[in-house]
């Protein structure tokens, strides 16, 4: 039982950690929110503390927003499906019996902790790039023309980039959800005459649901807000620009606070939207 | 029952298993054969692979660009500070929730997560703003706080999920043998929760080394570590493959090596336990 004494105890253990995330999330926000209202550009010395809607008006009907937004559904919904199909084969793959299981896992799981700002160069360079790059050898061996990844589908160069860092942890994840997999019931299955496909559909797909949905959601939240990646590659250019990154732009690059800080709070509006949507479904699968 | 399992299905599983783990792990071996080629063997048509003159050279050139050592120590100090700075706050709040629940531990819990998902660009002006103000743009102690601050709903989930699999009767035994509070987190309670605290610990270092939002934003040269080091390559400045690689390897080798001894943990630690 807890007493009341251990109850107030505890929450004074509490209250450090809420009280520095409340106020790294209120403070902050709360600015943004301000400055979301003002027409505030410090290079130019203007500041003006209350236009209204104004900026969201003019954030909204960019043209390079709604750009922006198709480019982030299209990165993140890229990555996602390449990462949940290739995680799910990849992790039935390990479950496999075979030799040297333990090193094969290591290797699948190393890109994750690569360095964003490292696996982004490494690729851009030594993969990507169409005068030394390895894809361009390869390309001339199969006898095709030479071709400029980060240029000509800088997207999908992008996309290959987060996919090869995020594949592990779906890996990962959905290796852990398939080794807890009742092996009886697929036995009993293959002995019913269930073919391999039918298997897969009626009794890994349904139990993998879960760990599928949680891998969404996390990457989901991380993808967002993808920056170095596209920083050190093509710094937002050629149809890259994320929201996460037309916001970066406009606050530090063109120094529109107000107009920036409209951006922020669009975001952050977006990715509550996408956050509430996802944590229930997350509950939900929780309570089953 | 236990199906019998031919080597010649085992002997496939494995081939394949094996061409996928290498596909993957590809680009990570090519940039460390790369790292000890010449610059001119880096780039050779058709590409080499391991009969090259191998020289250290690259990592001798890395560490001799005046900045590297400082970039590294850099590294250190913000990823291993930050994660120190939040377990200190972490550990009595997750404690609390694990052992004292109270009506509301769930939502602070879920809140306290929802932080998480707050996108970075959302606060980046105030947090320079304030940074300026408080004279801490381009410092450690800035980036220590910040990384904290991100990474500090994951570590107390994390820890959380840890204390709640230590057995609550353990603690009310203490209690009735009259250990006070302070007693019962010290004895009976730390030498239980150490594994999951140093598994936290792994985990969040891994992850404050590699941030590249803040780290790339918030610095500019005294406090940059590896990833804005890193990120200072892209600039082209001709044929420096071999330099890139060299320092690339040395800024993920020791991240590496702590990812393969943390691999349960990442499950546990960024699913928040909702896959165990």
């Amino acid at each position: 039982m807890a007493t009341a004494h251990s109850k107030s105890a505890a929450r004074l253990m509490i209250a450090p950690a809420v009280f520095v995330l409340l106020v790294w999330m209120l403070i902050p926000l709360c600015m943004t929110l301000y400055f979301s209202f003002a027409d505030y550009r410090p290079m130019r010395g203007v500041f003006e503390t209350w236009i209204g809607f104004e900026n969201f008006i003019r954030f909204l009907t960019s043209s390079s927003f709604l750009s922006s937004l198709v480019t982030t559904l299209q990165m993140v919904g890229g990555i996602l499906v390449i990462t949940i199909a290739g995680g799910v084969l990849m992790a039935l793959l390990l479950d496999q019996p075979m030799f040297g299981q333990g090193i094969v896992r290591i290797l699948v799981i190393a890109p994750f902790f690569v360095m964003p700002t490292v696996s982004a160069l490494v690729w851009k360079n030594m993969f990507f790039n169409v005068d030394n790059g390895l894809f361009s050898y390869l390309f001339q061996g199969l006898g095709f023309p030479p071709y400029d990844f980060l240029s000509q589908s800088p997207l999908l160069s992008i996309i290959v980039i987060v996919a090869w860092q995020w594949l592990p942890f779906a890996t990962l994840i959905l290796l852990t959800a398939v080794q807890s997999l009742d092996s009886e019931q697929l036995e009993a299955a293959e002995m019913d005459g269930a073919p391999a496909l039918a298997r897969f559909r009626f009794i890994i797909l349904p139990h993998l649901s879960r760990a599928i949905t949680v891998v969404i959601l996390i990457q989901t939240i991380f993808l967002l807000s993808i920056f170095a990646e596209i920083f050190v590659t093509t710094n937002g250019a050629f149809g890259t620009r994320t929201l996460t990154y037309l916001v970066y732009q406009r606050v530090l690059e063109s120094q529109n606070i107000g107009l920036g800080s409209a951006g922020g709070i669009v975001a952050v509006i977006l990715a509550n939207v996408i956050a509430i949507f996802l944590m229930r479904i997350v509950g939900k699968n929780l309570d089953n | 029952m236990a199906r019998a399992i031919t080597t010649q299905k085992k002997v496939m599983w494995t081939t394949l298993a094996w061409c996928f783990g290498l596909l993957m792990f590809f680009p990570i071996l090519w940039t460390f054969l790369t790292s000890f080629k010449t610059e001119a063997t880096a780039i050779a048509d058709p590409p080499v692979w391991f009969l090259f003159d191998w020289t250290t050279q690259n990592y001798a050139d890395v560490q001799d660009r005046s900045n590297y050592p400082k970039a590294l120590m850099n590294s250190i100090i913000i990823a291993v500070g930050s994660t120190f700075l939040g377990i200190l706050i972490a550990v009595p709040a997750a404690w609390a929730m694990a052992f004292v629940p109270g009506k509301r531990t769930k939502d602070v819990l879920l809140w306290m997560l929802s932080t998480k998902m707050l996108p970075a660009v959302g606060v980046l002006y105030p947090i320079v703003l304030l940074a300026k103000w408080l004279g801490v743009m381009d410092s450690r102690i800035l980036l220590v706080v910040v990384l904290m601050l991100i990474n500090l709903p994951i570590i107390v989930w994390m820890l959380y999920t840890y204390f709640r699999e230590i057995p609550g009767e353990i603690l009310e035994a203490a209690r009735m043998d009259g250990a006070g509070l302070r007693s019962e987190i010290l004895y009976v309670l730390t030498p239980m929760a150490v594994p999951g605290i140093a598994s936290t610990i792994l985990l969040n270092i891994i992850l404050a080394w590699n941030e590249a939002f803040w780290t790339i934003l918030l610095t500019t040269v005294d406090a940059a570590p590896l990833t804005k080091f890193i990120a200072s390559f892209s600039a082209p400045e001709g044929l420096f493959y071999a330099k890139l690689s060299a320092a690339s390897m040395l800024a993920i080798a020791p991240i590496l090596i702590m990812g393969w001894f943390s691999q349960k943990q990442l499950v546990r630690g960024l699913t928040f336990g909702a896959v165990k």
